[in-house]
């Protein structure tokens, strides 16, 4: 017994050390954005003297950070309603109905995952252009198509474990089609829909090389967007660009500890299924 | 008759909203991009489009940027799927353990996953140029200099910023397949008196291996795919050494405005992307064991 506790206690302190080690960036990145310019230079690795919250301040408003927000929200929240939406609709359809049409959609959109987005976009920018397109709206349906592929692999595999007898039943009942769905089915999918959701967040919310591509008009900029402020520079303003960079980390965080068991579940099944 | 059309109306009803999406964002694109890498285009007047058949593909051998910097990706892509998969795993092995900080090791290891590459590249940039000179001055040791501002450095300190990512990422898989295996199987082991390792080689690895697979197919592609990492911790360089393909791609559309050549190049990617992925998962399929 002596043996497994030694060895627990071994097995708890390497923990902890590399622990440390994977938090080490976010501390540094802490306790440097509370410092004047001159004490980064000086050392980086001291706790700061005081609590500098001016670059706070100053990080805020140069990074327009409500605005910011706002464009993340917007395009995110307005990006996830529309595909769990239409992959939901389009997920439960395919699997019931059995025609070649139907397994030859299904099929087209699962290979599509291998697409990387290098790929497509070039002509796809062209033509967003020429459609007038480059803006958030456009954004929006942009990211309808790039998530349509996972989504609908995920409600497309949920759905086939849904009993046929439940439609059956409903429809006798005299329920329309769309009532159907709209009362029976989508609420059977939630376990799936909150793990779409939560896989779509993170990549959205991220999601850097689109939206740069896109959005080209002073304030309707995302977060992930603004961050460049700080390093276009020859001289970089490291005590504003880390309390920058904190106050971009710090919604993710909060969703992160909000949802956390529903995240990691969420992104175990994304990668499994 | 009438039956028929009604039922193909539904099924348009509910399936054609995504499938339009999809064809006008990724399908009609994708073709139209093979078609483009067939042309000479500056991707700005439609006029100017013109048929150069395979030049493109041809110049492409000659274009040491480029194969400089598909070695480079595949060279990173090998080393940090090693790295990010050896990790995630024995930190899953780890914190599996009945620790009594297991759930809050899980939660930082993890961290690093949901915050974006570009963010988590500026946040290494800082740690490498700043934190790693003042760790040189307080330790005296030169191996902390200069860090980013060589090829070498470059190229580990991309490692070092995906492999802290992603580890905690594989080890989520890994801890589901750890789950999933029975326990029995490994109270029988320890009764018969196989030691910690001998339980891992021969139970646990064999048992964990579709776990693995889609941890090396997750990781390749993501490896391969890498941009706004590439674009916040280096920017390609010291003098584009550290330029890995797909901002060669970028680059080569939008700096020198070569769509042709660069949608050339973005098909060759994704035929590699493609075939690396399918081989990949064939090669681990085989090796997985039922129980």
């Amino acid at each position: 017994m002596t043996r497994k506790k030694r060895f627990l206690f071994l097995m708890e302190t390497i923990g902890s050390a590399i622990g440390v080690v994977f938090f080490f960036p976010f501390y540094i990145m802490l306790i440097n954005s509370f410092k004047t310019k001159p004490q980064i230079f000086q050392n980086t690795l001291n706790l700061p003297g005081g609590l500098e919250w001016s670059n706070y301040v100053k990080a805020f408003e140069r990074l327009d950070f409500m605005q910011a927000f706002a464009n993340s929200l917007f395009i995110t929240a307005g990006s996830i309603l529309l595909l769990v939406l239409f992959a939901s609709m389009a997920g439960w359809k395919l699997v019931r109905t059995k025609t070649r049409l139907s397994s030859v959609i299904f099929f087209m959109f699962v290979s599509a995952i291998l697409i990387p987005f290098q790929s497509v976009m070039l002509p796809l920018i062209t033509i967003m252009g020429k459609l007038g397109f480059l803006n958030r709206l456009g954004l929006i349906f942009m990211y309808l198509g790039f998530g349509s592929s996972l989504s609908l692999f995920l409600y497309h595999g949920f759905v086939k474990s849904v009993p046929k007898e439940l439609d059956e039943a409903a429809i006798i009942d005299g329920c329309s089609e769309f009532q159907l769905f709209r009362k029976v089915i989508f609420p059977i999918l939630n376990p799936i829909t909150l793990t779409v959701i939560i896989l779509l967040t993170i990549w959205i919310w991220n999601d850097y090389l689109l939206p740069s591509l896109v959005i080209n008009k002073e304030g309707m900029q995302t977060i992930p967007l603004q961050m460049f402020f700080f390093f276009g520079e020859y001289t970089k303003q490291w005590h504003l660009a880390l309390a920058g960079l904190t106050l971009a980390i710090i919604p993710v965080i909060i969703f992160y500890f909000s949802a956390q068991k529903y995240i990691i579940r969420g992104v175990t099944q994304g990668a499994i299924k | 008759m009438q039956e028929s059309i009604k039922r193909r109306l539904l099924f348009w009803a509910f399936v054609g909203p995504l499938v339009f999406a999809f064809f006008v964002v990724v399908v009609v694109p994708f073709l139209w991009g093979i078609y483009y890498s067939f042309t000479e285009w500056n991707g700005i007047v439609r006029s100017q489009v013109e048929w150069v058949g395979l030049q493109n593909y041809i110049d492409l051998f000659e274009d040491e940027q480029f194969i400089y910097s598909f070695w480079f990706t595949a060279r990173f892509a090998v080393v940090s799927v090693i790295l990010i998969n050896g990790i995630g795993f024995a930190l899953a092995l780890l914190v599996t353990q009945p620790l009594r900080t297991s759930h809050a090791l899980r939660t930082v290891f993890f961290m690093p996953n949901l915050i974006g590459g570009l963010i988590l590249g500026f946040v290494w940039q800082f740690i490498f140029i700043q934190v790693f000179s003042s760790l040189a001055d307080l330790l005296n040791l030169e191996f902390f200099r200069g860090w980013l501002a060589t090829p070498e450095t470059g190229f580990w300190g991309l490692v070092i910023l995906m492999t802290w990512q992603m580890a905690g990422y594989t080890m989520v898989i890994y801890i589901a397949a750890l789950q999933s295996i029975p326990s029995d199987l490994l109270e029988a082991a320890e009764i018969d008196g196989s030691t910690l390792w001998s339980k891992t080689r021969h139970i646990i690895i064999p048992l964990v291996a579709p776990a693995f697979t889609i941890n090396m197919f997750l990781m390749l592609s993501n490896s391969f795919k890498l941009y706004d990492q590439n674009l916040s911790l280096t920017n390609g360089g010291p003098f584009n050494s550290t330029q890995m393909l797909a901002m060669n791609i970028y680059n080569t559309a939008f700096q020198f405005d070569e769509m042709g050549s660069a949608q050339a190049k973005a098909v060759i990617f994704f035929l590699v992307v493609a075939v690396v992925s399918i081989i990949q998962v064939r090669m681990n399929k085989k090796r997985e064991v039922e129980y």
